[in-house]
């Protein structure tokens, strides 16, 4: 038996792995079951590193299931032994069944990751490029956890403190397990209270017809801008496609000031209307860029083909361009009615020149985010505003993930050359 | 490049009628865009400096405004009844006067105006005045004995029925010829401007390349295939797709330092602090690393973080599709000539990535200098995160000083416009 580099990088990846699933499970379990715990790192890292160990000790041709699972057990019945009994540092009487799921859920990562990392490394050295295979084998597994965690906590925390009430959440912020048995209408309490007392069904409406409308006015002046700029020939044509992005570039910041002095002197005063007019005008160029990369990638053959068989250009544009370019107007229209959807700054300078001018504090006149930012007060829930974020997130994650493949071609295809 | 182009790049005789044509049409096509991107970008645009340059408060915007009020009193019974017809004129703005106020209206059928007043004129029922300037705040009744007829009393017309149309030149500090160095004056020696600019540059510099850091890593760990990689693709967007007001009230939740924070009773369980730590709230922490004492930025650093977190998705995505369309040839001739899997990333990948991250750190840069939702919403400007954007908010809309916000903008605008400049000198030369 060899004892070498691979070894020792066997004992610390096995170490690693180990407190990194006990301080994952250990949270994990905290956060889904309730129970007061306080995850034993280091001994876990002991039983990891000793895991780490006795598998590169084993001969490649050895490790066959059945000794997974003895491994499994063993590492299982060490760290129950090494902590005393206590496996997460809590009372094992508790939430007994979460705690050997826990145990056992750790357990086996913590088999499979030593599994994954080393199943082809036997003990002994290695040459450079064993190594850095092994340690990228191992940074990409623990990126993989830290990345997947790290994006969804604060999404799992909206969605859970939506459902639960103030006191528990004061009492205790790790437990966000949800009390099932107290049936649908009070578990989902805060929603419906948002939509019957706060008008959250309004401002629904109010942000889906803006965003609509945003996505129906950009395509609209953007799609014969954008053919315009890609087709046909005029001077200032080159100019205009790479300059059009620029626009893109104008802070918004320096927009507002203006924007609100003028809309103040003309009295505008539906709010709606206000968005409807300053969106568009944010989100046309970029839409505009976008197309025009992708129209300049269709076939112009094609196009030729129906002049000459007689079409005008707006009857080639109509019957041969759109239809072509179906995919990218999918993505462009996700696209800006994702920025419509999520604006915030027009939104908040808007509605502060409506109060200041108008006193007018129009809930009907709300969109979601305005609504949400309403939640922001010491006198309404916690659970409320977490419900109201989780209102606004749902329409928009939803169509993006019902588009995505558009969203991800058109984003990427019609800016990144070289 | 297409064959409509090469076509009329072809011999241009006899091509001009419908050369001309073709222009015509793409102007007419281009001119709503045009339009909509030069009065809502550029003219506002231009605004702005003209509104740097004028001490316009907030309530300036209120321009001063003649108000009148019309009443018959006392109410007349019968006929040949004495009543005063009263007008109250007055000057709503406290500060600027009114020049050139008139008056006109007209009298209901019925009602004998014995006119004394030498400003006013009656002409069958017209009624006309001309009151002159009106001063800051100023007000007067104007008061004109009235008979009444049986007329008045047998048809419905009341005097209010007809308005009293009252028109005046105010000056208007927006449209008016009066300039100010003040408000650049007040930006640029104030002691607070240079430590935010210095906090945007550190968050712009610092969010920028964490985002591109985090998504050259989530871009190396997606770009090989395996079971569920498309499902953890759509979930690395979530950060970006998400609306900035929900993420960010997630977070100042999840990092709440009172009762109820989650992140802060994590690490405490875990025993890595001894009591909570306010991310969003302490402007710094005194440290001590090697015997150096410093103090860490703690909320810029959070507030930076959540500029990285949510958008090394859009870094992700440019990286990934780049490295995708890698040939996997050049792997394969390294891989045969012994170069290890780092010497691989350093060599062959990252300046194959060269020019995408290049331009993605430009792009971002400049959105996230232009960012002004996430650190509003995140901490308010409060604690030292106050960035130029923010504080043109602050001064605009919290110090109700609109030219003092637009000069800032002002500077937003030339900082940025330096950086576009070195973006188009640096970008490469796409042949799109």
């Amino acid at each position: 038996m060899k004892i070498g580099t691979i070894t020792f990088s066997a004992a610390i990846i096995g170490a690693i792995w180990g407190a990194v699933w006990m301080i994952v499970i250990g949270i994990l379990l905290m956060l889904v079951s309730g129970i007061t715990a306080s995850p034993p790192a280091g001994t876990a890292l002991i039983v990891g590193l000793i895991a780490g160990l006795s598998f590169i000790l084993l001969p490649i041709e050895k490790r066959t299931t059945n000794l997974f699972a003895i491994l499994g057990v063993g590492v299982a019945v060490l760290l129950f032994a090494l902590t005393g009994g206590q496996v997460f540092g809590a009372s094992f009487s508790d939430g007994m069944l979460y705690q050997i799921l826990a145990w056992a859920i750790w357990t086996a990562l913590v088999v499979l990751s030593i599994k994954m990392c080393l199943h082809d490394y036997a003990s002994g050295s290695a040459k450079r490029y064993r190594m850095e295979l092994l340690l990228i084998r191992v940074l990409k597994g623990l990126a993989f956890v830290l990345f997947t965690i790290v994006v969804i906590l604060p999404f799992y925390v909206m969605l859970m403190t939506s459902l639960k009430s103030q006191q528990s959440l004061l009492s205790n912020p790790l437990d966000f397990s949800i009390n099932l048995s107290q049936g649908p209408e009070l578990l989902f309490r805060s929603y419906i209270e948002l939509f019957t007392q706060y008008h959250f069904g309004t401002f629904l409406l109010n942000s889906a017809l803006v965003s609509v409308a945003t996505v129906f006015i950009t395509l609209l002046f953007a799609v014969p801008g954008a053919y315009a700029v890609a087709r046909l020939r005029f001077p200032g044509q080159v100019f205009l496609s790479r300059s059009i992005l620029l626009i893109y570039m104008v802070p918004a910041i320096v927009l507002v000031i203006p924007l609100y002095a003028v809309f103040s002197q003309a009295g505008l005063r539906n709010s709606l209307t206000g968005l409807l007019i300053v969106y568009p005008a944010t989100t046309i160029p970029v839409a505009l860029y976008m197309l025009q990369g992708y129209f300049r990638g269709l076939p112009g053959e094609l196009e030729e083909a129906g002049l000459m068989d007689g079409l005008s250009r707006v009857g080639v544009i109509a019957k041969i361009t759109m239809p072509l370019s179906l995919p990218a107007l999918a993505s462009v229209a996700l696209y800006v009615f994702m920025i419509a959807w999520n604006e915030f700054l027009f939104m908040i300078a808007w509605n502060e020149f409506l109060f200041a001018f108008m006193f007018l504090d129009d809930l009907d006149m709300f969109t979601l985010s305005r609504g949400v930012v309403s939640l922001n007060s010491s006198e309404v829930p916690r659970q409320h505003l977490m419900a109201g974020a989780v209102v606004a997130t749902v329409p928009v994650l939803a169509i993006f993930l019902w588009f995505e493949k558009f969203l991800v071609a058109g984003l990427t295809a019609g800016s990144v050359k070289g | 490049m297409s064959a409509t182009e090469n076509l009329s790049k072809g011999p241009p005789k006899g091509f001009g009628a419908l050369a001309k044509r073709e222009q015509r049409l793409a102007y007419l096509m281009l001119l709503p865009t045009f339009l909509i991107v030069l009065s809502i970008v550029l003219g506002p645009l231009l605004a702005n400096f003209w509104i740097s340059f004028k001490p316009v408060q907030l309530a300036d915007l209120r321009a001063a405004t003649t108000l009148v009020n019309e009443q018959l009193r006392p109410r007349p019974k019968a006929a040949g009844d004495e009543v005063i017809m009263r007008y109250r004129v007055r000057n709503s703005s406290q500060k600027d006067p009114i020049a050139n106020v008139t008056l006109a209206d007209t009298v209901p059928v019925g009602l004998i105006l014995q006119l004394s007043d030498e400003r006013c004129s009656l002409d069958g029922r017209a009624l006309s005045c001309d009151f002159g300037t009106i001063e800051p705040g100023g007000r007067f009744n104007l008061d004109i004995p009235t008979t009444v007829e049986q007329a008045y009393l047998d048809n419905g017309e009341r005097p209010r029925d007809s308005k009293a149309v009252l028109t005046g030149e105010s000056r208007n500090v927006l449209t008016s010829l009066e300039f100010t160095w003040e408000n650049f004056d007040k930006v640029f020696s104030s002691s607070e401007f240079w430590s935010v600019l210095r906090v945007s540059l550190y968050y712009t510099i610092f969010g920028t390349l964490g985002a591109l850091v985090l998504g050259l890593f989530a871009a190396q760990l997606l770009n090989t295939a395996f079971k569920g990689r498309a499902i953890l693709r759509g979930l690395f967007l979530f950060p970006y797709v998400a609306p900035v007001i929900a993420v960010a009230f997630a977070w100042v939740l999840l990092l709440d330092a009172g009762p109820g924070g989650t992140f802060n009773a994590m690490l405490i369980r875990m025993g890595a602090i001894d009591g909570p730590i306010n991310f969003l709230g302490q402007r710094a922490i005194p440290m001590s690393i090697l015997g150096l004492e410093f103090e860490f930025p703690m909320a810029l650093t959070t507030v930076i973080t959540f500029e990285a977190w949510r958008y090394f998705p859009l870094s992700f995505l440019f990286i990934l599709a780049r490295m995708q369309s890698i040939s996997t040839d050049m792997y394969e001739a390294a891989e045969i000539d012994g170069a290890t899997p780092l010497q691989q990333f350093w060599y062959l990948s990252l300046p194959q990535l060269l020019g995408i991250l290049s331009v993605l750190f430009l792009l971002r840069f400049i959105w996230t200098f232009n960012k002004f939702d996430d650190i509003f919403l995140l901490t308010g400007g409060a604690a030292g995160t106050r960035t130029l954007t923010v504080d043109v908010y602050e001064q605009a809309f919290a110090v109700s000083n609109l030219g003092a916000g637009a000069a800032v903008a002002v500077v937003v605008f030339f900082v940025l416009l330096f950086f576009a400049l070195i973006f188009f000198k640096f970008s490469p030369q796409d042949d799109g």
